[in-house]
Order: structure tokens, then sequence, then C-alpha cells
């Protein structure tokens, strides 16, 4: 895909807030934009997600967050007709490598979908399945991950009695939280949420954000959320999109007490979205 | 319904409610007449009425069982006359086992508590009137309603004997002519290659004296019980005299209490089950035939059900939606609408001809040549017919698995994916359990379809009366090349095809009814089994 469009006049090329503690740029995103056939839906995006860190995206509904995220672990492969141009790269590779395996480069970046989507299997079996993907047989590994992913995931408690009965059993916020050991079960590199707590009660919403704060030492985590307070509370950087175009990406406290553009102020006060 | 109503809040349609139960109403109606009418015809067969002996006004006399009676054609709709049909038996006497006799000239019917009821190995049943019985030691005893207990006795004893025989006959001497016969071959094949004989003719000779010391052996065996006999009149008081050996079973059609007729009846259920056919199929049981449709069946969707779920996993997960896919989704569906005779056809031209000559020629081309060109694989059998019908039924579970397959949600695929799983490792772990009760419920419309097929199988190896069953306890085991029987087919050969076509009605509905149950408990099993899983697979709440 080679780079038609100019970088145009409106395109804001945003400094990502990168600390000076020697963290080094993980995600790389630069001049990205993806079509679903004929239908542009990001336009240009270029933004970095340092090592470590928690990005929040946050935007109107449609402006395409969860286009990009899929893209970060090229879920959107699976779409017919798609195309994209510029590039994005992970630790310093690009991930249209060809020499890098869509298989191998999801096994480093973990998934929790806007909905939650446990397998008609057994607890156990959910938490385990990537690592059994894998190829991991031995019986006490697989226990020993299959307890602190769900302990992290805040549901070990809830579950521990009844690892081997259906998943589909739990209730729906449970569910979140189960896909959410699964997708940390074979440690990642990074952790990609997509509306993680837009299913779950204020307790559970507030264990989940618990759990992002402590993954943090670990995984590098890109959130998207409605919650302007979830985000406030939980992210490190913010990035503001809006009809597919990234407005605005700055650390969260800049974007939530003194945004510089006025559609973000806008956005984040309430005012429209 | 078509005057203004002013109560909006009332149901609309309320007619299509009626009018689309109607339907269902009708359609039942059709389904319960159907079972009953097999369920009552199928299970009078064993029920043992009472026996009358008829005196007619132009002087003839007739001891039988009542089968049916009906109109006369002749008579005017308004006054109905009726006509009654006996089962007489007795068919080496009467020329027929089954008589018509006109309602209005019945004189006098009596029911004399000595009927005896004989169920025979030939010539249809007989109903007569006792004199004396002839034990196996050869005493004579005149027959009491006390000594009705050892006459019964008798009989069994004389079964015993049969049974005997038959695992002489049957078993032993049919062991040692296939031998035999294996034996000729290699005889023959030394012999056209020049090669000693001496070793196999020997062979032969100790096989033919093995063979003599089993006749002989039956001939023993038969005479143990040659004395015994009964002696009896029939309603036209002639003598008859009938061997025991010839007897099934014997019972007082009218002197004898509920419980008797009971057990008379599970009796006769018991031998319809388990044992083999007598008189042309007509009498008898039908185990061969449960049997090979079993075998049939199940051995048809397990070929059916790999090729079908591989097929559908192609279609539905691998191949790139275009023009042909549409084309081959198309042709899958039509062929689900084929007659099933083009199937046989197509069976018989090539599964058996080509298929089946080519393997003959490959590894059995010394049968071939040395038993007069009898082809082992190159006629019909049980592995051709469960391939037609796995060919026959093979849309029916590629579109249930397709459907199933789509059904399954996505974000489980994406999740898959997601975690690193490749695209087969999310079909072998994923995507086959989640949709296997749908996988299940397209093998059970194959089985239900397979299990009840006729036409194709009589092109490709359902035989009317096969001497040996498709499985047995002879190496190998599973005999793919031999022609088996079918209850289906039996059906059609009682029906239309039966010598005796009144003695064979009652088996008509006897068998319709087994296959009928026969393809519920297959039905059954498999919405078991595929409950289950739906009940693994399905969570409270989502
Ligand atoms: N599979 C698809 N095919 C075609 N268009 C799509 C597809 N998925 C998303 N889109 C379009 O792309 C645009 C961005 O969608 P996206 O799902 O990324 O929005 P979002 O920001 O995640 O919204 P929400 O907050 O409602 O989840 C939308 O206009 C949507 O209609
Ligand atoms: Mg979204």
């Amino acid at each position: 895909m080679s780079t038609t469009m100019n970088p145009s006049a409106s395109r804001i090329k945003v400094q990502p807030a990168t600390e000076s503690e020697g963290r080094k740029d993980y995600i790389r995103i630069q001049d990205f934009g993806f079509w679903y056939g004929a239908k542009k839906a990001l336009d240009a995006i270029t933004l970095d997600v340092p090592e470590r860190r928690v990005v929040a995206f946050i935007g109107p509904s449609g402006c395409g967050k969860s286009t990009l995220l899929r893209n970060l672990n090229r879920m959107n492969d699976l779409v017919d007709g798609i195309r994209h141009e510029g590039d994005i790269q992970i630790s310093g590779r690009s991930i249209y490598d060809p020499g890098i395996e869509v298989i191998s480069l999801r096994r480093r970046v973990g998934m929790v979908f806007q909905k939650s989507n446990p397998f008609p299997k057994s607890i156990y079996d959910n938490v385990v399945y990537a690592l059994r993907i894998m190829g991991v047989t031995d019986r006490a590994v697989l226990d020993e991950a299959c307890e602190t992913s769900l302990r992290k995931a805040a549901l070990w408690d809830e579950v521990k009695d009844r690892l081997n009965d259906s998943a589909l059993g739990l209730s729906g916020g449970q569910m979140q939280r189960l896909c959410i050991a699964r997708a940390i079960a074979n440690r990642p590199e990074i952790l990609l949420m997509d509306e993680p707590c837009s299913a779950l009660d204020p307790i559970a919403t507030g264990k989940i954000e618990e759990l992002i704060h402590e993954l943090k030492a670990q995984f590098t985590i890109v959130i998207v959320t409605h919650s302007m307070q979830q985000a406030a509370r939980v992210s490190d950087n913010t990035a503001f999109f809006y009809l597919g175009k990234l407005i605005e990406y700055d650390t969260t406290e800049k974007i939530f007490m003194n945004p510089s553009q006025a559609q973000t102020e806008a956005y984040i006060s309430g005012r429209f979205g | 319904m078509t005057q203004p109503n002013n109560d909006t809040s009332a149901p609309k349609g309320e007619p299509w409610v009626w009018f689309t139960s109607l339907g269902l109403i009708v359609g039942l109606t059709m389904v319960a007449g159907l079972l009953a009418l097999v369920l009552y015809n199928g299970f009078s067969v064993f029920w043992a009425p009472p026996v009358p002996i008829v005196k007619l006004s132009d002087g003839t006399v007739l001891m039988g069982q009542m089968a049916q009676r009906r109109v006369r054609p002749d008579s005017p709709a308004s006054q109905p006359k009726y006509e009654r049909q006996y089962q007489v038996g007795l068919r080496e006497l009467n020329g027929a086992s089954y008589v018509w006799a006109d309602e209005a000239k019945i004189v006098q019917e009596d029911f004399p508590a000595q009927t005896m009821g004989l169920e025979r190995m030939e010539n249809g049943p007989a109903f007569v009137t006792p004199i004396a019985f002839v034990n196996s030691k050869g005493q004579r005893v005149l027959f009491k309603k006390e000594s009705f207990g050892d006459l019964t006795r008798e009989v069994e004893y004389a079964t015993e004997i049969r049974e005997e025989l038959n695992t002489i006959q049957r078993q032993k001497i049919g062991a040692v002519n296939a031998k035999m016969e294996s034996t000729r071959i290699d005889l023959r094949r030394a012999e056209d290659r020049g090669e000693p004989t001496a070793e196999i003719k020997t062979e032969i000779a100790a096989l033919e004296s093995e063979f003599n010391q089993l006749r002989e052996q039956a001939e023993k065996v038969k005479e143990k019980d040659a004395l015994a006999k009964i002696e009896a009149r029939d309603a036209r008081g002639r003598d008859v005299v009938l061997p025991m050996a010839t007897i099934v079973r014997a019972w007082l059609p009218n002197d004898m209490s509920a419980w008797d007729r009971v057990s008379l009846f599970f009796s006769r259920l018991r031998e319809f089950l388990f044992d083999e056919p007598r008189e042309a199929n007509t009498e008898g049981g039908l185990m061969p035939a449960i049997f090979g449709t079993l075998v049939m069946t199940v051995f048809m969707s397990l070929m059916v059900t790999p090729f079908g779920v591989i097929a559908a996993i192609y279609l539905r997960e691998y191949a790139k939606d275009g023009v042909v896919l549409r084309m081959v989704r198309i042709c899958v569906n039509n062929l689900a609408g084929v007659p099933s005779i083009v199937f046989g056809v197509f069976g018989l031209g090539f599964f058996v001809y080509v298929l089946g000559g080519s393997i003959d020629q490959l590894f059995f081309s010394d049968q071939l040549k040395y038993n007069n060109n009898t082809p082992v694989f190159g006629t019909g059998g049980l592995l051709w017919c469960s391939l037609t019908l796995a060919l026959m039924t093979l849309p029916v579970v590629i579109v249930a698995t397709e459907e199933a397959l789509s059904a399954v949600p996505r974000g489980i695929r994406e999740a898959s994916l997601a975690a690193g799983a490749s695209k087969w490792q999310t079909i072998r772990d994923i995507l086959l359990p989640a949709s296997a009760p749908g996988i299940l419920t397209g093998v059970i419309l194959a089985m239900a379809r397979g299990a009840g097929e006729v036409a194709p199988l009589m092109l490709v190896g359902v035989v009317k009366l096969a001497p040996t069953l498709p499985v047995d306890m002879v190496e190998p085991f599973l005999h793919f090349d031999r022609k088996f029987m079918h209850l289906g087919f039996h059906i059609y050969d009682l029906g239309f095809q039966s010598p005796d076509s009144d003695a064979a009605r009652p088996m008509v509905f006897a068998t319709t009814l087994l296959l009928i149950i026969l393809v519920v408990c297959l039905n059954l099993g498999a919405i078991t089994i595929r409950n289950r899983l739906r009940a693994r697979y399905k969570g409270a709440s989502f």
C-alpha cells in the first residue's frame, strides 16, 4: 500500500507523552489509513504507545477506535475487502512484515473484545486455551497459569470451585473477566481491551480498573472506553478520535485539564458525541 | 370478522390462528391414523383369538381363525352384507390357507374347548381337533385337557432338536463347505500351475469325510424325534397326522386363560424379533432383516459423517466465495432432491461394477479365475449399499454442517484467532465442538432417510433371504461383501412378491411397525446424544 494521501494541514502531529524514564516507544502507528471496501474508516493516524503504559482511545461511537485497535493484532484481516496504508510497528518491526507470522503476532498481542465471547468449553479450558494452542500440555503449568490469570482478573474466588463447569453458565460480567483472564494467560506483551467494562457493574468495573493498574507493570495496554472517568482513572495517555481522524493525543492529565483542541474539549465536557 | 372493531387492543389476525392450527390438526390426524392402523394390525399378528368351527348353509364346515370382515362388493350400500375371511391353515389338505365365507350363510358357530392351533414349519398353521399324540419314546397318549402339558413338552423337545440340527447343518456343515470351496480353488490353481496336488487332495478327502460324519450325526439327531407325532381330525372329519418335528407351537385357542394368551403373544413377539424367517418370510422372525438394517444404517452414518463434515468445512471455511462455490452449493442441494433409485443405478454402475470389479481384479483374481468367475465385491453387498446411501444422504449432512458452522458466533471465532490459534486449530477446537449438535441433527436426518430407503438397495445388495448375517463370528467378522436382508425391502417383498399374499398381509403390518419403531429408536438415540451435547455447550445466560 503506497501512501497516496498528502499529509494535509488538518493532520495533527502529536508528540507522545513519553516520560524521561527511558521508556521506548513500543507501538508506533505511522500515517495509518484504513478502508472497509470503499469506506474509509481511519485517516492518517500517527500515534506512539510507550512501553508499559496505558493508553486510552476515546471518541464518539463509530469514529474508528475499534478499527484501529483491531489492526494492532491484525484481527481486521478476517474482513473481506479491507485495505490499509501507512505502517504499524511493534518493538521496531512492522506487523505487516512478510517475515512476521500473524499467529505469532497475535500471541504477543492479547485482546479483550467489546462483547464477551467465552468458548463453549469449561472455565478451565477457556483460560488455558492459548497455552494449549501453543502446545503446552504439562498439567502443572496449565493449572498454575489458570490460577494466576483468574486471580489477576479478579475471578478466582468466584469460580475456583467450578473450574470444570461450562463458561457459558457465568454471568455477563464474570464472562468478561474470564475473557480478560484468557487474554493474559499466555503473558502477551501487549493487551488490547475494547470497552472491557461496558457490561459490568461498578464493583466489577472497579476490579477491572485495579487489574489494569496491576497489569501495567508487565503489559502495554491499549483500552477503548466510552467512560471519561475511566479513561481519566486508568490511563497515562489519551487519544481522542473523531470521524476516523486522530484529533488529539497527549498525557491524560493534559487532555482532561487543558486540551489544545476545541473538539476535544467539547467532547470530554459532554457537549457532543 | 368484517365488522369494524373499536377495541384496538383486540388481537388481529385471529382467523389465521384457526387456519394454521387446522393445517397442523389435519397433519397430526393423518399421522395418528397411520400409527393406529399399523399398531393395530401389527400387533394383532401375535394375538391368538378363539377359533370357531363354522357351519355354512351349503353344508361346508370350516375351522379357523377369523382374519378380516368386509362388506361384500355386490351388496348395496344402504343394506351392507358382510363376508368373513378365515385362516383355516392345513394348506396341504385345503389347498389355500384362507377362505372367504358369506356371513348370511353361516348357520352355526361353535367354540369347542379341545380345538387346537398349531404353528408349523411349513404349509401354514393347522387348526384341528386332536385325538392322540405319540411322544419321542413311541408311547401313544390319548389327548385330554390334562395331557396338553405333556404335548407342549414334546413340542419343546422337537424345537430343541431342530436347533441342534440347525447348528450342525447351518454352522458346522456350512463351515466345512466354505473350507472345501477355498481348498477346491487351491486345487484348481495348483493344477493350473502344475504344482503338486497330493497334499491338497488329502485335505479335500479329509474335509469330505468330516462332511459325511456331520451328515450322519445330523441323521442321528433326527432319529431321536422320528416317532413323535400328533394324530388329529380336521373340520371336515379327515384324519391328519402331523409329525412333531414340524411343529413350532401348540395352543388351545378356545380354552386358555388371559394370561396364557398374553404369554403366547409375547412368545410370538420374541420369535418375531429374534428368530429367522420361515415359509417364504411369511412366518417366523425378522432377526436377519433387523440386524441387516441396523448394520447398514450404522455403516452408512459412519461413512457419510466424515465425508459430509469435511466437505462442509471446506465449503464454509476455506473456499473463496464466488461463482464456483455457488454452483457447488446448488449442486449439493439438488443432489438432495434426486430420486433415490437414481442413486441405486449409480451405485450399481459405479460402485458395484467399476469399483467392485476392479477390487476383484486386483485382490481376488485367483478367486475369479478358479471359481467360475464368481465375483466377491463385484456384486451387490453391504459395502455398496452403505456407500450408495451415504452418497444419497451426503447433502443432508453437508447442509446441516454448513448451517451449524455458520451459526457459531463470530466472537468465538475471533477470540480463538486472537489467542494465536491457526485456522485449523480454531476449526478443530472451537468450531467443530460448538457445531456438533447441529452436525448430529444432520446425521439424524440422514439416518432416518437411509434406514427407510428401499429402492436403491434392491439394486446394490439387499436380498429377500440371506443365508448368513453380514457380521458374525467367522473371520474377518465384518463381511462387507455379503448380501443382507433389510426391513424396508422385506415389506416390499412380503407385500408384492409373496406367493401367499393373504398369509403375508399381517406380516407386512408387523414389519412396518417394526421398521417405524427401529427408525424412531435410532432417532431417539441420536437426539439424546445431541441434547447431551447441547446441554454441554449452552449456558444459562448470554
Ligand atoms: N466490518 C466492517 N465492515 C464495514 N464497515 C465497518 C466494519 N466495522 C466497522 N465499520 C465501520 O467503520 C467505522 C468505525 O467503526 P468502529 O467499530 O471502529 O467504531 P468505534 O469507534 O469502535 O465505535 P463504538 O464506540 O460504537 O464501538 C464505522 O463507521 C463502522 O460502520
Ligand atoms: Mg467499538
